[in-house]
């Protein structure tokens, strides 16, 4: 180890990284995604590449193919509801990462770089996901890329050449079936590459904590193994008991029949649906069913729905409040947790046909989502009074435990970081 | 930009934005086959023509036909929907355009403007009796281009069930996302009962 050291000092970064690097005393459980996501990525990697040793990506056996894998293929049954269920749980540990971002405030100062990371390996992974649903090629496999494709051609002018560019032709076809493949496995790695840039980002600033106090003293922190170590495989355990559930006893619960009926050029399904992890901004987009001025309405719907993601990009600067963690701001607990259930409920819609009175409500969400970000956060930071911060991690552990605290009573009542 | 520090830019200065400029040009050629092979190929581009026996198709009846990878409707429309395609006011329609491939580009969405082939350059008056309930249509939703149902929808046209977009008996965007009404391809009736589509 030594000899290979002074050579390459591979041993000792992961040493400082992953064994004896500091992290806080008082992280929760919110904070274990970041290590499930790592080995999601890991887990669809693996499956990925194992499934495209028998996948073909030509639109007239592509079909034929996965069934093959589900029918013929040594375990290709399993590895292909890995696959697919696993891009589900990705999607579902990378929205609670980021509602755990957003309810600490992991996004500000000094860690502004770190979070837009992490907002690109999210759009990463968004091309990722829609790509591969396009392989099985399937009745939603075509229509949802022939949707989705459909959004470039809402810009005047450049948006028809584009949109052909994307697909190779003036439809979705063999030509597009083929790029898709090809990008769907380049973009993992890319995904890969973001992350060691996240994860250096992270290890430069040092993690946030529920009490949002910059670690001050080494008595705020505990090395990572055994501490933090332990504390993710846990998490990761049970992560993982309930994806084997899902995987084993109802592996198609998050996907749409449809897409085991080829795809027909000629016929578009009753009822075209993205993957629920897409339906929250599905619904923003057909939420605009009117003209805003010069923008029409299909332009002003694709707007909405890429700028729903942008704004996220300037989040660390729409948030005036000083305070990082919410457990300290009475106004913004309230706020943030309304704009969970807007997200929730807009995702609810998007499942729903474009009829009356989904199309308005998703309108009511849309409105209350960008409110959230463009005149909440940057409003509520200066107009609320927050809680008194503790001075220390130490002093907010110790007082929540009520041992150190010169016998004060034990103050869990209002342990504030229990939630999230 | 220069190491040296003299105020008046000098030959070096000029070498170093000069090699940078040729390297910059010589990177963006060699960038440009790798986005270019992505553009439709030859074979896609070689544009299909179409012919199409309508003689089948009664009063009320539609076909689809495929051309350039999309679905074209030919519909030969009832009486009573040509009367109430006719009788919208283009003030009512949310797109005024006919987006006729055989009209100029500005020409107002009427039923006659939505209906004309090639071959009947004169206008409406030119549009031999009999054909006017014939409709050929691109079967594409403008809006991110699912295609419609026929025959559904608030105004007895299309209905498109991906986003809610009602198109009327003349093809014609009234309600819902869609922007444009649908595109007529350029067509021409070889005979009464023969169409062809390109």
């Amino acid at each position: 180890m030594q000899w290979l050291d002074a050579r390459l000092p591979l041993p000792r970064l992961v040493y400082d990284s992953f064994v004896a690097y500091p992290v806080p005393r008082n992280l929760n459980y919110a904070y274990t995604f970041g290590g499930i996501l790592a080995l999601f990525l890991v887990v669809q990697i693996l499956t990925g590449v194992v499934l495209a040793m028998h996948y073909a990506a030509n639109s007239a056996i592509a079909f034929d193919s996965v069934e093959k894998i589900m029918r013929d293929v040594n375990w290709g049954w399993m590895l292909r509801y890995m696959h697919a269920n696993g891009a589900s749980f990705f999607f579902i540990a990378v929205y609670l990462h980021i509602f755990r971002g957003l309810y600490y405030g992991s996004y500000k100062a000094p860690r502004e770089v770190l979070w837009i990371l992490g907002v690109i390996i999210f759009l990463l992974m968004m091309a990722t996901a829609f790509m591969g649903y396009v392989l099985p090629w399937g009745q939603m496999s075509f229509w949802g890329a022939t949707v989705i494709t459909g959004f470039f051609t809402a810009f005047p002018l450049i948006g028809d050449p584009i949109q052909q560019l994307l697909l190779g032709g003036f439809a979705v076809d063999n030509a597009t079936l083929n790029r898709f493949f090809s990008l769907h496995y380049l973009l993992p790695f890319m995904i890969a590459g973001v992350v060691i840039l996240h994860v250096w980002a992270l290890h430069v600033t040092g993690q946030t904590n529920p009490t949002g106090v910059e670690v001050k003293s080494s008595k705020d922190t505990v090395p990572f193994t055994p501490h933090a170590t332990i504390k993710d495989g846990f998490a990761m355990v049970v992560f993982l008991a309930i994806f084997a559930y899902m995987l084993f006893y109802m592996p198609n619960y998050l996907g749409h029949p449809d897409n085991y009926i080829e795809a027909n050029p000629l016929k578009t399904p009753a009822h075209i649906v993205p993957e629920w992890y897409f339906l929250p901004f599905y619904a923003m987009l057909r939420a605009i069913t009117f003209n805003i001025g010069p923008i029409d309405s299909k332009l002003g719907g694709v707007l909405v729905m890429f700028g729903s993601i942008i704004v996220l990009f300037f989040l660390p600067w729409l948030d005036t409040s000083r305070i990082r963690s919410t457990a300290y701001r009475p106004m913004y607990k309230i706020f943030f947790w309304v704009f969970v259930a807007n997200a929730i409920m807009l995702g609810w819609l998007g499942s729903k046909p474009a009829e009356a009175p989904y199309t308005w409500l998703s309108l009511v969400g849309t409105i209350y989502y960008f409110g959230h970000f463009l005149i909440v956060l940057p409003v509520l930071g200066l107009v609320e009074t927050p809680k008194r911060l503790p001075g220390s991690i130490t002093e907010a552990v110790l007082a929540k435990s009520g041992g150190g605290g010169g016998g004060r009573p034990a103050g869990a009542a209002a342990a504030p970081d229990t939630k999230g | 930009m220069s190491v040296h520090d003299t105020a008046e830019p000098n030959r070096r200065d000029f070498l170093y934005i000069a090699t940078g400029a040729v390297a910059a040009v010589g990177a963006a050629a060699a960038v440009w086959p790798f986005i270019d092979q992505m553009n439709p190929d030859a074979a896609t581009l070689a544009l299909a023509e179409i012919e199409v026996d309508v003689s089948q198709v009664a009063e009320g009846q539609s076909i689809t036909a495929k051309w350039r990878g999309k679905p074209v409707f030919i519909r030969q429309r009832t009486a009573q929907e040509v009367e109430e395609a006719k009788g919208v006011a283009l003030s009512d329609l949310k797109d005024p355009i006919a987006r006729n491939a055989n009209l100029p580009a500005d020409a107002p969405a009427t039923d006659i403007n939505r209906v004309m082939g090639a071959g009947s350059p004169g206008g409406g008056a030119d549009l031999p009796a009999g054909r006017e309930q014939w409709l050929v249509m691109i079967g594409v939703c403008t809006h991110l281009g699912c295609i419609p149902n026929g025959q559904a929808g608030d105004y007895g046209g299309w209905f498109c069930p991906c986003h809610g977009s009602h198109y009327d008996t003349a093809g014609r965007i009234r309600f819902g996302p869609a922007p444009e009404n649908m595109a007529i391809p350029p067509f021409e009736f070889t005979s009464d009962t023969v169409i062809r589509i390109g």
